[in-house]
């Protein structure tokens, strides 16, 4: 007990005297998942208004896939993704095993289904009620995604916070393809999972009020939207 | 003057699910003035107004206009029997349209508060449309069809949820409208409405044309014992 006592003083201490590797790890973990997140948005948000308004061949299937990838233990991509880039996969060639950017490969692919689909739910309400509407008006159908995007432009905020609070807490699959290595790819995930096997429970609990401020935070933004949304505001 | 006119429906059919809403249709709208349609519920008419318009999927037959079907697009406009209205505010709502259609934004914000203070909105231009009540949807949504100066303008029970006051407004509007050279294509269960606006009637029963025919002599004298019985308020089978 005393021990778990100690460890959250030293952690509490550390968060406010700003420790260097704390600010590092949590600096690291900030820069590959919004990078991430930029991908993945840049991806799912087209791809969710593609599936609401257009009607291809494909897009059962599409859907089925996305759905089906959603519940992909993220352990799984980790695995597909290390296989890719390994030496003697298709990729090897780049050498991207163990960076930074494997990461954010990895957590692109586990975020993006997650957020085309929530941004889908929304802009598939969205084109039913305004689909006579914006025909009538004789709208393109890149002004009509666009129509779309726009007025539901908080629901994909909230998909894309999701998004972000979801690739924020993964843990499995970046430690496989991120390796975990000091001042290279370690995120405050990893780091705790490391610090925890090593028993330094400071350092892993000062992780892990970051982590968590950081999981609240997007929940209060999310709360926070749903409210404007209700009541009609931007 | 558009050269859109005569519109020409041929034998033309909307089923769904295997039911036939609509049709066969054959009719011919040209000249000026309103073109009134009436019928009971369920008969047909706004499938019938979204099937001219373009908006319903042809089972067989034609909906012709004498211009391109491009061209034809660009100078019309609906108001349906639900209005749509954009998650936006008035003033975007009644903007939106000259947008798309590259007006300068000055210009835009100009006509869009013209229309807003014809219909009576001008107080709530800052106000999100998502707020309004059901005639003021309704206002809007006739406001947004009238910015881009259709040619043909339809409009489903435009008035159906406006009190006295607004409904003779609208129809003075309207009146207004059709002077200035607009086609009006329109549905209404108010039959004081359709004979004041009326140039002409549409009897719509059972998905088809039952009766088509000048206004005042349609109501003087309908031609067929089911459209005597509508506008005697009795039961129609
Ligand atoms: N999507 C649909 N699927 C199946 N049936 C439909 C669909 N839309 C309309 N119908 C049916 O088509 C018929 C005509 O509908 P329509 O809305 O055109 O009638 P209406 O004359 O406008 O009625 P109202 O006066 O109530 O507005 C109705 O029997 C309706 O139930
Ligand atoms: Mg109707």
């Amino acid at each position: 007990m005393s021990d778990i006592w100690e460890g959250l003083v030293q952690a509490f201490l550390l968060v406010v005297r700003l420790d260097a590797e704390l600010i590092e790890i949590t600096l690291r973990s900030l820069q590959v998942t919004l990078t991430a997140l930029v991908v993945a948005t840049a991806i799912a948000l087209p791809l969710g208004a593609l599936l609401a308004v257009r009607r291809f061949r494909y897009r059962r299937l599409t859907i089925a896939v996305l759905n089906a990838l959603m519940g992909l233990p993220p352990v799984v991509v980790g695995l597909i993704v290390y296989i890719l880039l390994s030496r003697s996969g298709p990729f090897g060639v780049f050498g991207l095993l163990f960076t930074p950017t494997a990461m954010i490969i990895a957590q692109v692919i586990i975020i993006v289904p997650l957020i085309a689909s929530i941004a889908h739910q929304a802009l598939r309400e969205l084109w039913a009620e305004y689909h006579d509407l914006l025909i009538s008006l004789n709208t393109t159908k890149t002004q009509r995604m666009r129509a779309i995007l726009w007025d539901s432009r908080r629901a994909l905020l909230t998909a894309a916070l999701a998004g972000f609070g979801r690739a924020i807490g993964e843990v499995g699959a970046i430690m496989i393809v991120g390796g975990n290595i000091d001042h290279s790819t370690r995120v405050l995930t990893t780091a705790i999972a490391l610090e925890t096997g090593k028993g330094d429970f400071a350092l892993a609990l000062g992780l892990g009020f970051v982590l968590i401020t950081m999981a609240i935070l997007v929940n209060l933004s999310i709360h926070a939207l749903g409210r404007t949304e209700t009541e009609g505001r931007w | 003057m558009s050269g859109l006119l005569p519109l020409t429906v041929h034998d033309a059919v909307v089923r769904r699910r295997g039911k036939t809403l609509v049709g066969p249709v054959n009719l011919t709208i040209d000249g000026t003035g309103t073109t009134i349609v009436i019928g009971p519920n369920g008969a047909g008419k706004t499938t019938l107004l979204k099937m001219m318009h373009g908006l319903e999927r042809l089972r067989s037959g034609t909906v012709r206009w004498a211009a391109p079907d491009a061209e034809a697009r660009k100078q019309q406009a609906f108001v349906s029997q639900t209005p749509v209205v954009l998650r936006r505010t008035v003033r975007e709502n009644l903007t939106y349209p000259l947008k798309l259609s590259r007006v300068p934004a000055a210009e835009a914000r100009r006509i869009a508060g013209d229309w807003a203070a014809r219909v009576g909105l001008s107080d709530m231009l800052d106000r999100r449309a998502e707020v309004l009540s059901g005639g003021e949807r309704q206002k809007l949504a006739l406001a947004r069809a009238m910015v881009r100066d259709p040619k043909v303008l339809f409009l489903d029970e435009p008035c159906a949820s406006l009190d006295g006051r607004s409904t003779r407004e609208i129809e003075e509007i309207l009146s207004a409208v059709a002077a200035a050279g607009t086609r009006i294509i329109m549905s209404t269960h108010d039959m004081g409405q359709a004979r004041r606006l009326a140039s002409e009637v549409a009897f719509i029963l059972h998905g088809r044309v039952h009766e088509f025919a000048e206004a005042p002599g349609f109501f003087e004298q309908p031609a067929t014992a089911q459209a005597r019985a509508f506008l005697n308020g009795d039961i129609v089978e």
